[in-house]
């Protein structure tokens, strides 16, 4: 279909595609720069340092999400215990928590001077030192931290692979002698491997695009070493090439997470999704399934949130200030014009799909999509090089056409703020504009063009009523993520402006973990919004479809 | 006048041809159908001629204007064509009065209004029209597809499979309904279906299609009783094929007997042909010196269809009326009862 719409819209998407791609090649380009001292010092001292803490960080969280993950879905779909349908929501909860949150406030309870060690030198009339705690602030209480608010990436699409698994190959294995476990680990865990895969990537590029958590317990991992070149050397190259080699781990992921998520569409043996009736567990064996979903929830939500309400309680009346108020304002501001442009850019991109399927728009789409996967410290960084240099041309055009400076544009304001979010977000408004355009049958096209309407007029005649709920899905998820987002922020903020993410981390970092749970808990509380809406997804397709995606 | 000619048209998804030198024409008020097995090209024809679907050669001509050539290409909103969808495919946020004026939402209001009344009172669903589609049964939301494709007055209507979702009940009793408010509004039409029996009820004039080819472009007596080719001798209707050898210009001889009568085309002595033999042919004689064995019974509610066995191992069917039924295995003897028999050339292979 060769025709005027094309002529359009295929140039608009692949531009849309390039511009978002620019600060990604910019980091995978600076590879190619010429290496700097710094480079060379970074280089001779921690870079080494930097590579293998990431690893034993990522393989640390992959193991332990692994483990909560698949066992929690397992339990929550093939056995039954006292409890069960309440865990298959709650179990989504730790989601809501960003993992600096989790990580200061698990500072403040198991500290020498918190809750907790209190209690037991009182308890037991041990002083300093007489006894043996775990340190929190280290590569394993890291590892705990990050493990107990991603876990759910991997409880989500193992669940719903297992879900999805005919109950027909369950009651086969079953009639062939084959107790639960043989189930479990020679036909359930095999079919679901590619979609644990998946859940599994994410997780592991969430690790590798975690700064608050790794930069409050002071570890030495890319992230923060790209912070500390950046911010500590000045060094803009070697930043930039210390990305470029965080990105080469990212896009190992991403190409796992790819393949796994195309074989996971094999895997699924077809055929009716009628109920499985499940284990019924009885006695201890039920009391283990209770404990091993219990404590995820426990430790990854019910614990943090409560002590984020205790130390709220004392402090909220301190912190609610016209401070707060603005920080309330430019975190709402940012969201909201972030989640509307790329909600416009998804509809955009998504129909340009329908209308125009072919591999150019496929390419291009996937290309705008990538900054999922992409670490924020890298997205921002890859974000401030083009904007400077841009904003330099235009200065120095000014300057000398005019006189007078123009100062800064882009970098420094919030639109380098904004564009780094869209990079980054995109793609999660784009799944879910994209599935329920999917919903709508390409009949509906037909009839309403051969009705005289054109491809533009159909989209708001009627796609985009028909799917008013995705929009608003996709809307309020992206305003979610960037009311968490952290790293980019603090590269990227203006002067002086600060947003509730950037407010609680300052203010935990400055060891006021107690004042900084009112703008903490405002996240948490934003935060459960997508994730109740998840949850109740989840427990309406369960019968259905389990074919929820993240 | 012509309401469409399709000339020639080739077209292809890629690479992949999937419609070769398709030809036909329709007639003001004539109803025309694409019958053809799933896959045979019958839908991209459809969507080539609403515009959805551009010609690689070829041409289209609507009303006698051209659709598309080395310059030009009319966009489907353009074409004012009808269309209406095996899946229905109504807007389900519109309630019927806004579905059935969307293609006329430009008209001035006293106008609409009247178009819309009386587009519910032809397919007899007034009462209905604040309901929404999911309110309404499967048959009712394809009749109001119908008005709402028909509410623009289109030069052409294009239906692919309209009755496919529906109950098998409901499908012919549909279709005879649909020919009639087609033939009362005067618009030309064209049916996409597999199924003969909707096929025979609503059309004037059918194109069988096969591996993206018209085969035969004829009325559906025509196709019934003198197929052009061995795939719709297959295709429409039951029959079998019963090998013979011309003995004489004008005999053909079989296990069941010499057949002789108007021949369409001249064979010469020797020829080894296929001749089509419907269930009708073949009658029980008692008398008759030529056997053949029951192999298989099917209850047919009139009667039974028999598939026989020749002595020379040939198959056939046979259509006996009557509340009786005969044993598998009995042998009876039949005779053949050919006016003018349809005859292939058993050298040719495949569809020709």
């Amino acid at each position: 279909m060769k025709n005027i719409t094309s002529r359009l819209w295929l140039p608009s998407i692949i531009g849309i595609a390039l511009i978002l791609s620019v600060p990604i090649l910019t980091i995978a380009f600076s590879i190619f720069e010429p290496p700097g001292e710094n480079w060379q010092h970074l280089k001779d001292t921690v870079l080494y340092e930097y590579i293998s803490n990431s690893l034993m960080l990522t393989f640390g969280v992959g193991i332990c999400a692994l483990i909560i993950g698949v066992s929690t879905a397992w339990l929550t779909v093939m056995c039954q215990f006292p409890g069960k349908n309440l865990f298959v929501w709650l179990l989504l909860l730790p989601m809501a928590m960003p993992a600096y949150i989790v990580a200061y406030t698990y500072t403040g309870m198991f500290d020498f001077a918190g809750p907790l060690q209190t209690a037991i030198r009182d308890w037991t009339g041990l002083g300093f030192q007489d006894y043996y705690f775990p340190q929190i602030r280290s590569m394993g209480g890291a590892i705990a931290m990050l493990s107990l608010v991603l876990y759910p990436y991997i409880y989500l699409l193992t669940r719903s692979t297992f879900l999805e698994q005919s109950v027909g190959v369950m009651e086969v294995s079953r009639t062939l002698d084959c107790g639960p476990w043989t189930v479990f680990s020679r036909v359930a865990l095999p079919l679901a491997r590619p979609a644990i895969a998946a859940g599994l990537s994410l997780t592991l590029m969430e690790t590798l695009a975690d700064y608050g958590t790794v930069a409050y317990f002071g570890l030495s991992v890319f992230t923060t070493g790209i912070f500390r070149t950046w911010f500590g050397l000045g060094d803009y190259t070697a930043a930039a090439k210390m990305a470029a080699l965080l990105l080469l781990f990212v896009f190992f992921l991403i190409i796992v997470e790819r393949i796994s998520r195309k074989k996971a569409q094999y895997h699924n043996s077809s055929g009716k999704l009628t109920r499985f009736s499940g284990y019924q567990l009885q006695g201890l064996k039920a009391y283990g399934a209770f404990a091993t979903c219990a404590i995820p929830v426990l430790l990854g939500f019910l614990l943090p949130a409560g002590q984020l309400s205790i130390w709220a309680l004392d402090t909220w009346r301190d912190m609610l200030d016209e401070r707060f108020l603005e920080l309330i304002r430019n975190s709402f501001l940012l969201g909201l014009g972030t989640a509307v442009i790329s909600v416009i850019l998804a509809l955009f991109l998504g129909y340009g799909k329908r209308i125009l399927p072919g591999k150019i728009t496929i390419a291009s789409i996937r290309t705008a999509s990538i900054g999922y996967a992409i670490p924020g410290t890298v997205i921002a960084v890859g974000v401030i090089i083009p904007f400077a240099w841009l904003d330099g041309r235009i200065d120095t055009f000014i300057q000398s056409n005019f006189g007078i400076s123009s100062g800064l544009i882009f970098s420094g304001t919030i639109v380098a703020v904004m564009f780094a979010y869209v990079v980054r977000f995109l793609a999660v408004s784009l799944q879910t504009v994209e599935s329920g355009l999917g919903k709508i049958k390409p009949s509906m096209d037909v009839a309403a063009r051969s009705l005289g309407c054109r491809p533009g007029e159909t989209l708001f005649k009627i796609h985009i009523p028909l799917m008013k709920s995705s929009i608003l899905t996709a809307l309020m998820i992206v305003f979610v993520d960037v009311m968490k987002e952290l790293p980019a922020t603090l590269i990227l903020r203006p002067f002086d402006f600060n947003t509730l993410a950037v407010r609680a981390f300052e203010l935990a970092s400055d060891e006021r973990l107690a004042d900084s749970s009112t703008a903490a808990l405002t996240i948490v509380l934003v935060g459960l919004v997508p994730v109740i809406i998840l949850s109740k997804i989840i427990s309406q397709s369960r019968l259905v479809q389990g074919n929820v995606q993240i | 006048m012509k309401r469409l000619d399709v000339k020639q048209i080739d077209v292809a998804y890629g690479k992949k041809q999937t419609v070769f030198e398709v030809d036909f024409s329709l007639e003001e008020s004539q109803i025309g159908c694409l019958l053809g097995p799933s896959g045979c090209g019958k839908t991209t024809v459809l969507r080539t001629i609403a515009g959805f679907e551009k010609p690689t050669k070829g041409e289209i001509v609507l009303n006698e204007q051209k659709m598309n050539d080395s310059k030009t290409f009319v966009e489907p909103e353009k074409r004012q064509i009808g269309m209406v969808f095996q899946d229905i495919a109504l807007f389900p946020h519109l309630s019927v009065v806004n579905n059935i004026q969307f293609g006329i939402r430009s008209w001035n209001e006293p106008q609409r209004g009247n178009r819309i009344r009386e587009l519910l009172e032809l397919i007899g669903m007034s009462q209905f029209e604040r309901s929404y589609p999911h309110q309404l049964s499967g048959g009712q939301q394809q009749r109001i597809a119908l008005a709402r494709a028909m509410a623009p007055r289109p030069s052409l209507l294009l239906m692919d499979e309209p009755f496919s979702s529906l109950d098998v009940e409901l499908r012919e009793q549909l279709a005879r309904e649909v020919r009639l408010i087609l033939k009362q509004e005067k618009i030309s039409a064209i049916l996409v279906t597999h199924d003969q029996d909707e096929a025979f009820a609503m059309s004037d004039r059918i194109s069988v299609m096969h591996h993206g080819k018209i085969l035969q472009n004829d009325s559906a007596y025509n196709l019934y009783h003198c197929p052009a080719n061995r795939f719709v001798a297959e295709f429409i209707g039951e029959g079998a094929l019963l090998p013979g050898v011309f003995t004489s210009e004008d005999t053909i001889t079989t296990d069941l007997g010499e057949i002789a009568g108007t021949l369409r085309e001249t064979f010469k002595k020797e020829d080894k042909v296929e001749i089509l033999i419907r269930p009708e042919n073949v009658i029980v004689a008692d008398t008759s010196d030529y056997q053949a064995v029951i192999t298989a019974r099917y209850f047919r509610g009139s009667g039974f269809l028999y598939t026989l066995k020749t002595s020379g191992g040939s198959e056939l069917q046979c259509l006996i009326h009557g509340s009786d039924s005969l044993p598998i295995d009995k042998s009876i003897g039949v005779r053949l009862q050919i006016d003018r028999p349809v005859i292939f050339n058993r050298t040719s292979f495949g569809v020709f």
